[in-house]
């Protein structure tokens, strides 16, 4: 059961992925990263982090990604023209990223224990309640310097967004 | 074909992070849109995710949420930011391409 | 009993009485508005316009499905779908009444019962805005377009206040789980005064529900903020370019999101499924009395008919209405009296109904309440314009809602 519902949500992801990268117009690009995102938020539930589940559909897919769309519906733009790939990037690009993808699968194959899989609710340590008090007592600084960043954020968005002021 | 095993190896998880961080990189490589290519970096940042929450379960503690948490906030705030410097750009030359946008390079 | 097959008896009845309810809700509309404005509103289609919902799915689904030359057909598809996919979703993790034991099985009168239940309603309502963002850019087509744009702004703006609204509860019931978000309201302050969580101590969240009811709003796209498919200025919006069965699913996806935060309300801030008034006072026979006195309406009416078809049709409602009522009754008295019989088969059976029917009729009524609040205000305001609902989100709702949180968080923190 755990590992149908693992190779359904990958195969998700992962054709979502594809398409994000094929797809000539943004908005298609935009939901079917959408779509990589919902696969990731249940495989996270299958990981036992419901929290970070919900804040994946509510951050990620329910307002990161409500403002990408907003943006490429506001400025109307359309599909992409024929990209130019230089002729290195043709020759070598693809193969280095298969040997950079075949290195990463390789040291993960050998690097992580093969006896102890993942199984659901084998894990129950990241409830609502233990990331609360971990991020107030032992992440309270990173907390706080990130509200900081994301005040910072804030007023740089508006500062650039605005209309000059004559 | 083999049988299914009981429980789901990690390296299926951590192989799957794999595959969806190249995707992001191809398509930061690949594409030509702006846009498209702040999607791409989404995309890699939230493969990033999946391990942590991933070895988060391995070790059995709570840390790797924290941390993929603070880098969901992060990407809110940089996704403000760099919708906002796109809006400008286009506001300015009328393109999202990024090989039209090289005023720097000549 | 296997757990598969309890989920999927349960997921029959809630979906089979859900689809009813979405379509009957699109003909209490109608009569509510009509009664408002002095009209009598449906009423050729079967007794008093019943069957008028099943006339409407007909004319729906036989119309001709126009599809534009000029649609972006992948996503034409697809907005309707993803509209009432993410509408229809969230139901699955509402509560209709506490934890049960009936003949033997306990279970939840939920289809799913997540430790995070609110927040993964709240997520799935974030995405519910694709449907309508999708609809109205891929119907290409300016005024569908602004629908579009004009709906993600609002969706995006008002789920802040709206999620400030939700928090401040939470701080007081402390935790996220919905069944449980129900249980901690049981009980009655000086034995009459409900322990809701509008009238929770240290502080009463009536201020968190104004907030909350004023964001539901603009979250479900209705009056008063109904911006996105405003008649007059964007011709319908994002939905112009739908017919037939794509424009019903629409009105489906609205309605449905109505219920769901109709539900969420009157589980974080209405207590739930716990009666108004404690069972000390008598509160298990009100449903019975209610309904009786609905068919003795209805028999008083029948005497006096307004119109000659009243005779025939208002007794059949009485009927039935005392039927229900005599329903309710047996609930409220019954575990009493049967158990004097001593038959195990009967004592069961009518424990089982007081265990569903009591809670089941204090959480409907209760979202029935909030869902004629809806209509009553669509039948009584005038629509924003855009910039006041902009202003409105961002210099009223958000600084309300924060200074409600840290004075919620304030008091809990201090008793």
């Amino acid at each position: 059961m755990d590992a149908i519902l693992f190779l359904v949500f990958a195969a998700i992801a992962v054709i979502c992925g594809i398409n994000m990268v094929v797809q000539k117009h943004p908005i298609a690009s935009a939901l079917s990263l959408v779509g990589v995102m919902a696969a990731l938020a249940a495989l996270y539930l299958l990981l036992g982090g419901e929290f970070i589940a919900a804040a994946q559909l509510v951050v990620y897919s329910g307002a990161i990604m409500v403002l990408f769309v907003f943006v490429i519906m506001l400025l109307n733009a359309g599909a992409e023209k024929k990209s130019i790939i230089r002729p290195w990037g043709k020759y070598f690009g693809a193969p280095l990223l298969l040997v950079f993808f075949g290195i990463m699968s390789f040291v993960v194959q050998r690097m992580t224990p093969a006896s102890d899989g993942v199984t659901f609710g084998g894990f129950r340590g990241a409830g609502p309640r233990e990331i609360g008090q971990s991020l107030f007592t032992v992440y309270l600084l990173p907390f706080e310097v990130t509200s900081i960043l994301i005040l910072i954020a804030i007023l740089g968005a508006i500062v650039l967004a605005r209309k000059e002021i004559d | 074909m083999p049988p299914l095993p009981t429980s789901v190896p990690i390296a299926w998880y951590l192989t799957l992070s794999a595959i969806l961080f190249s995707l992001g990189v191809l398509g930061f490589i690949l594409r030509r849109n702006i846009i498209t290519v702040f999607m791409s970096i989404e995309l890699m940042l939230n493969a990033v995710n999946l391990t942590f929450i991933t070895f988060s379960y391995m070790l059995k503690r709570v840390d790797g949420h924290i941390f993929s948490f603070f880098v969901m906030v992060v990407a809110a705030a940089e996704a403000a930011v760099g919708l906002a410097i796109i809006l400008t750009v286009f506001k300015n030359r009328q393109t999202l391409e990024i090989d039209e946008v090289s005023s720097l390079k000549n | 009993m296997s757990y598969f097959v309890l989920a999927l008896i349960k997921t029959g009845i809630v979906v089979g009485i859900f689809m009813h309810v979405l379509a009957y809700l699109q003909w209490i509309e109608r009569k509510v508005i009509a009664h408002v404005q002095l009209r009598v509103g449906p009423r050729r289609v079967g007794p008093h316009g019943l069957l008028q919902p099943l006339a409407d799915v007909i004319k729906l689904v036989t119309k001709e499905d126009l599809i534009p030359s000029h649609v972006n057909k992948v996503f034409y598809y697809m907005a309707p779908f993803v509209a009432v996919l993410f509408a229809l979703i969230s139901i699955s993790v509402i509560p209709f009444g506490p934890q049960i034991t009936v003949w033997g099985i306990t279970t939840n009168m939920s289809l799913a019962d997540p430790s995070i239940g609110i927040l993964f309603i709240l997520g799935i309502s974030g995405m519910g805005v694709y449907g309508v963002a999708l609809a109205g850019w891929a119907s290409n087509n300016k005024y569908s377009l602004m629908g579009g744009l004009r709906s993600s702004a609002q969706m995006i703006s008002y789920e802040l206040p709206m999620a400030l609204a939700i928090a401040a509860p939470l701080l007081i019931l402390n935790t996220l789980n919905l069944r449980e978000i129900g249980d901690m309201q049981a009980g009655y302050y000086w034995g009459f005064i409900p322990k809701w969580t509008i009238f929770q101590m240290p502080f009463p969240q009536v201020i968190s529900f104004i907030l909350f009811m004023i964001a539901a709003f603009a979250e479900t796209n209705r009056i008063p903020f109904d911006l996105p498919e405003a008649e007059n200025e964007l011709v319908a919006g994002f939905h112009t370019e739908y017919s037939s069965m794509k424009f019903a699913s629409f009105f489906m996806a609205e309605y449905a999101n109505m219920v769901t935060v109709s539900a969420v309300a009157t589980l974080l801030f209405l207590g739930a499924w716990h009666p108004i008034l404690p069972t000390t006072f008598g509160s298990a026979y009100i449903p019975a009395i209610i309904h009786i006195l609905a068919g003795v309406v209805c028999f008083y009416h029948a005497s006096q008919p307004a119109r000659p078809f009243d005779r025939y049709t208002l007794p059949v409602f009485g009927v039935i209405f005392m039927g229900l009522g005599s329903v309710f009754a047996l609930a409220a008295a019954g575990p009493d009296l049967v158990s004097g019989i001593g038959n195990a088969a009967l004592t069961d059976a009518v424990s089982a109904l007081s265990q569903i029917l009591t809670p089941l009729f204090w959480f409907c009524g209760k979202v029935l309440a909030i869902l004629f609040v809806f209509i009553w205000v669509r039948a009584t305001l005038p629509r924003f314009r855009y910039d006041q609902l902009m202003s409105f989100a961002w210099t009223f709702m958000f600084p309300a809602a924060l200074i409600n949180l840290f004075i919620t968080g304030l008091l809990v923190a201090l008793f």
